[in-house]
């Protein structure tokens, strides 16, 4: 394993050479390869990626190299879009968005004859469905994520109210909160979102119109939808808690400003990822302890505010060894893997029988509530919008942008959205 | 023409070792910028996309043509417009100003001067995302103190609030760029000699008029430069505002605007117009401000 | 005679305070990332001064961090090239461009500063397919190659303006007693011209050290990264985590240095920059 870790040409020659004469004693029909693999370079997400990698290439005598890639999504899709772009085989395994196939799926392999179809069957049907491109599997689903509200106990406690569960019911108990803690001098304010200019935005803009049923913005035969009544209800309710419940500030928060503002106690209630909860809870936090997490509110009672995070595997075209990246892909999305992941580092699987697990379920008190979410969740339009996402979600975040900042109302910026959609090629009907 | 006329033997040969002089010059950028360069003219006349297996279709002025019908086009235009111009004007104004405060002879001098060019040594990125979180509404340190000062009752949403995001931005470059100019300016003013103040003072100018009438003529030529150098950056300004206020159409420039059809929406070719457009754009107000600044100038220079 | 004492008193007290809110103004907002790179945790959502006991973990992370001092190496060793580069060749196109009149020499100049005005990204593309095809790709070679396309306008351009305004007689009385070109170059005009040299240097070098985009794409390994990209791959515990607290410290390290560089040579660059151009 030491000799893994070094980096001198030597030695990886010296491996490689080793590894090499291994397989040829062995009979196997491959030489050992090298494969440059790029996961999250966040702490626990890089070590459990490097060991499993590693383990990948003991277990089949190949040798892995790790490739560490800007913490911001947009900055490592760049970086991905340009090395893809020219064609480079400098990684071959990436690890992508979930809105992401779309993008890059030209540039990434047909994962299908690598996966047989009980693998397939194993995950959330939306996570494989999202990852297929043109009837091309380009990724496999790794990890899954989705939005949770975050309240404080201990204040709803003391105006006793519940915890809401539709959009009327949060809006109502911030704004008794607010006033009660105003009333006694302190600063507070109801409700934090993400609302910045950015894809952020999306998702949060897209749970409160799913929350009323009102699609995502282009549905799967590529139609676009998202001009409807309960679209218009759900973006318009958003804007009227703007300085009612929620800071104006909150239309250039990303999901570190908001977790800012609720973690030092300036707000009732937060939309966040899962991420937030041991940092919220941390020793040094001054909620600590006086926090609760629940499923985000709704809209109706048909609807479903979720929307699913996450992120996958994928291999480049242009990988040399596109064989072995394939059977890394298959080794690093496994069961086994995927449960030491949600153990050791809170990775939420994509396997679906996993949330039936009990040592999963013991180390993750809040998998129980995000399993329902999982099963319900729909996803962003990243298959149907193709390589032209981005420009529908950036459309799409800006008009919302503009309703939240009183520039417009939802109906007319729905109107334009729709508009502006027909003119990169995405139709009404 | 600077010395002996063109005919002259030392002219001659002169010239004749200017071309290997500039051998290296041409070379190097012909290297690095030729092909980047051109490969961005030529993409902009096509539909080039980022995706595998496409080959880009010659399109002519297509590009162009829907980028000048683009609202968002024309808005970004009018950010990098007023951005440059007000940034501009403002940290030529302060750093002149400082700079002549930092031309008096005063103890502990050196220390200012290099403290005056911390902003500048800050990676941009890094100052941007600093700015930021000071400028935080909730958490920020700066409307704590004026919050605490009571300059204003409520938090102000410095970065989010529409109408004031594109100041923000420019107030944040003035404290980055200013130090650009005090040097500059700095650099100028040290180099006027002392005499010229000792006969300002028989004249009975005030310092007001002293600076007006003497020093600005004097360091004029040498702040053209540096503003049109500053001018350059200032309207290719990309950085601040992309983490300052990230893609909220209040305050995007056109680079924000080429980046974003460039890479997010994968658009080579419209990107490659956009920034082309930009370029063009460039250079013309370049040209203008050269003009400008030789024509005003022209009294007190030989023809150069 | 006292009210022009008092007057002239008040001046001074009034140019005092100046020079206090200036060295406010531009330190503050350094003295706030200090105090922030010594926080960690919900501290930094704290904007009181004495939110938290300083601690120097961000110092011990950022330093102890797989690379960091490795990518300041690179940084050195890329910023140092791309300055000696070009000066080098700035000071030989600065003498032909400035010293010697031929036909052409404006268009040079404009097409020169024309190389300046295409935003960064839009040439990314091109200079990646260029760093590939000569083979330079996570190579530091290809930093300092591709830095000359934002840092060699400015220095041919400074130093063109600035060998004009050299007096001609210099070079004229070297001519005459058959001294070459290079002669005059290298024995007459370097040493006159050392400040001239500081300050582009200077400001070739911080542009260098703080690149970020070319430093991103044109690198892969964390051996080869410089310091802006080290700064960018960090990350907190989670995903969405910012680990601000370390990038401050991160931050505080880099800038550092240059402010001490800056001290050392600021001499020589408030005489150098425009000498040249006040006239020109």
């Amino acid at each position: 394993m030491t000799a893994m870790t070094s980096n001198t040409p030597m030695r990886l020659a010296g491996v490689a050479l080793c590894a090499g004469l291994w397989s040829i004693l062995t009979t196997l029909p491959a030489l050992a390869v090298t494969l440059a693999v790029s996961c999250s370079a966040v702490a626990v997400e890089f070590r459990l990626c490097t060991e499993a990698a590693r383990q990948w290439a003991e277990q089949t005598g190949n040798e892995v190299r790790m490739i560490s890639t800007p913490a911001s999504a947009s900055e490592r899709l760049a970086l991905y879009q340009q090395l893809l772009a020219a064609q480079s085989a400098a990684i071959d395994v990436l690890q992508i968005d979930v809105v992401w196939p779309g993008i890059l799926g030209s540039h990434l392999v047909d994962l299908s004859p690598a996966m047989d179809g009980a693998t397939r069957q194993a995950h959330f049907p939306t996570t494989i469905d999202n990852n297929t491109i043109d009837g091309r599997l380009v990724a496999m689903p790794w990890f899954t994520n989705v939005g949770l509200l975050y309240y404080r106990r201990d204040l709803l406690e003391r105006y006793g109210r519940p915890v809401p569960d539709s959009w009327a019911s949060l809006a109502e108990t911030a704004r008794v909160v607010m006033e009660g803690e105003r009333s006694s001098g302190r600063r507070l304010w109801g409700y934090v979102f993400q609302a910045r200019a950015y894809e952020g935005l999306t998702v949060n803009a897209l749970e409160w119109v799913g929350s009323f049923g009102g699609g995502t913005i282009i549905d799967r035969a590529g139609r676009v939808t998202i001009n409807n009544p309960a679209a218009i209800e759900a973006i318009d309710g958003a804007a009227s808690w703007m300085r009612r419940i929620t800071p104006p500030g909150v239309l250039n928060y990303a999901e570190e400003e908001t977790r800012g503002v609720f973690q030092t106690g300036r707000a009732v209630f937060m939309r966040n990822w899962p991420y937030a909860w041991p940092l919220v809870n941390g020793p040094d936090s001054p909620v600590r302890g006086l926090v609760g997490v629940a499923l985000l509110p709704r809209g109706r009672e048909d609807g479903s505010a979720a929307i699913l995070g996450g992120e996958g595997l994928a291999v480049s075209r242009y990988s040399r060894h596109p064989q072995e990246a394939a059977s890394l892909v298959r080794y690093l999305v496994s069961r086994a893997e995927q449960k030491r992941r949600a153990i050791e580092g809170g990775f939420n699987p994509t396997i679906r029988d996993l949330y039936d697990d009990p040592e999963v379920l013991a180390t993750n008190p809040l998998l129980r509530t995000l399993r329902r979410s999982f099963e319900e969740a729909a996803v962003r339009p990243a298959a149907q919008s193709g390589s032209r996402y981005n420009q529908v979600s950036a459309r799409f975040w800006s008009a919302v942008h503009a309703v939240l900042s009183a520039q417009m109302r939802a109906g007319a910026a729905l109107v334009r959205l729709e508009r502006d959609l027909a003119r990169i090629g995405f139709a009404r009907r | 023409m600077t010395g002996p006329g063109a005919g002259s033997p030392l002219a001659r040969a002169k010239r004749r070792a200017a071309l290997p002089f500039l051998l290296p010059l041409i070379v190097t950028l012909l290297l690095v910028a030729g092909w980047p360069l051109l490969r961005t003219v030529w993409l902009s006349l096509t539909d080039a996309r980022l995706e595998a297996g496409l080959a880009p279709h010659f399109v002519g002025i297509a590009n162009y043509t829907y980028l000048l019908s683009d609202p968002e086009w024309w808005s970004a235009v009018r950010n990098t417009v007023v951005f440059a111009v007000t940034s501009v004007a403002l940290e030529t104004v302060l750093g002149v100003l400082i700079a002549l405060a930092l031309n008096e002879k005063m103890r502990g001098r050196g220390i200012l001067r290099a403290a005056m060019l911390i902003p500048w040594a800050i990676p941009t990125v890094v100052a941007a995302q600093m700015w930021n979180w000071m400028l935080h509404d909730q958490y920020g340190v700066v409307n704590q103190a004026l919050l605490a000062l009571g300059v204003v009752q409520d938090p102000v949403a410095f970065t989010a609030d529409p109408d004031l995001a594109l100041w923000t931005v420019i107030a944040v470059d003035v404290w980055k760029a200013t130090p650009f100019m005090v040097l500059l300016s700095l650099a100028a003013l040290q180099l006027l000699p002392d005499e010229i103040y000792e006969a300002a003072e028989i004249d009975g100018l005030g310092p007001v008029g002293r600076f007006f009438r003497i020093t600005l003529p004097l360091i004029r030529p040498a702040l053209m430069v540096a503003v049109t150098f500053r001018s350059l950056d200032a309207l290719r300004v990309f950085d601040l505002m992309y983490i300052l206020t990230g893609n909220s159409a209040a305050a995007a420039s056109m680079s924000v605007y080429a980046r974003q059809h460039l890479v997010d929406f994968q658009d080579v070719g419209y990107g490659s117009a956009a920034a082309t457009a930009l370029f063009l754009m460039i250079a013309a107000l370049t040209s203008l401000l050269v003009i400008a600044g030789r024509i005003q100038a022209a009294p007190e220079e030989d023809d150069r | 005679m006292t009210w022009r004492r008092t007057r002239r008193r008040l001046g001074r007290l009034l140019l005092a305070l100046l020079l206090v809110v200036i060295f406010l103004y531009a330190t503050l907002p350094f003295i706030w990332a200090i105090a922030t790179s010594l926080r960690t945790g919900a501290a930094l959502f704290d904007p009181s001064p004495f939110a938290a006991l300083p601690t120097l973990d961000n110092y011990r992370s950022a330093l102890g961090g797989r690379t960091f001092l490795r990518s300041i190496a690179n940084s050195v060793a890329v910023a140092g090239s791309v300055v000696l580069l070009s000066l080098l060749i700035g000071l030989t196109a600065g003498y032909a461009l400035g010293r010697t009149s031929f036909r052409g020499r404006r268009l040079l100049l404009a097409t020169i500063l024309a190389v300046s005005m295409f935003p960064q990204v839009a040439v990314l593309s091109g200079m990646f397919e260029l760093i590939r095809v000569l083979g330079l790709y996570d190579n530091l070679l290809a930093l300092t190659l591709s830095y000359m396309i934002f840092t060699l306008p400015f220095t041919v351009w400074v130093l063109a303006t600035f060998m004009r305004n050299l007096p001609i007689e210099l070079e004229e009385a070297a001519m005459v007693d058959g001294a070459t070109t290079m002669v005059v170059l290298t024995r007459i005009f370097l040493p006159l011209l050392a400040p001239a040299l500081v300050t582009t240097g200077l400001i070739s070098f911080i542009a260098a050290w703080n690149e970020f985009l070319f430093a991103l794409t044109f690198t892969l390994t964390d051996e080869k990264r410089t310091v802006p990209v080290a700064i960018a791959l960090m990350t907190g515990s989670s995903a969405f985590e910012l680990p601000w607290g370390q990038i401050m410290a991160a931050s505080v390290i880099v800038t550092v240095p240059l402010v001490a560089l800056v001290l050392v040579f600021q001499r020589r660059i408030a005489a150098g920059l425009v000498a040249g151009a006040v006239k020109g």
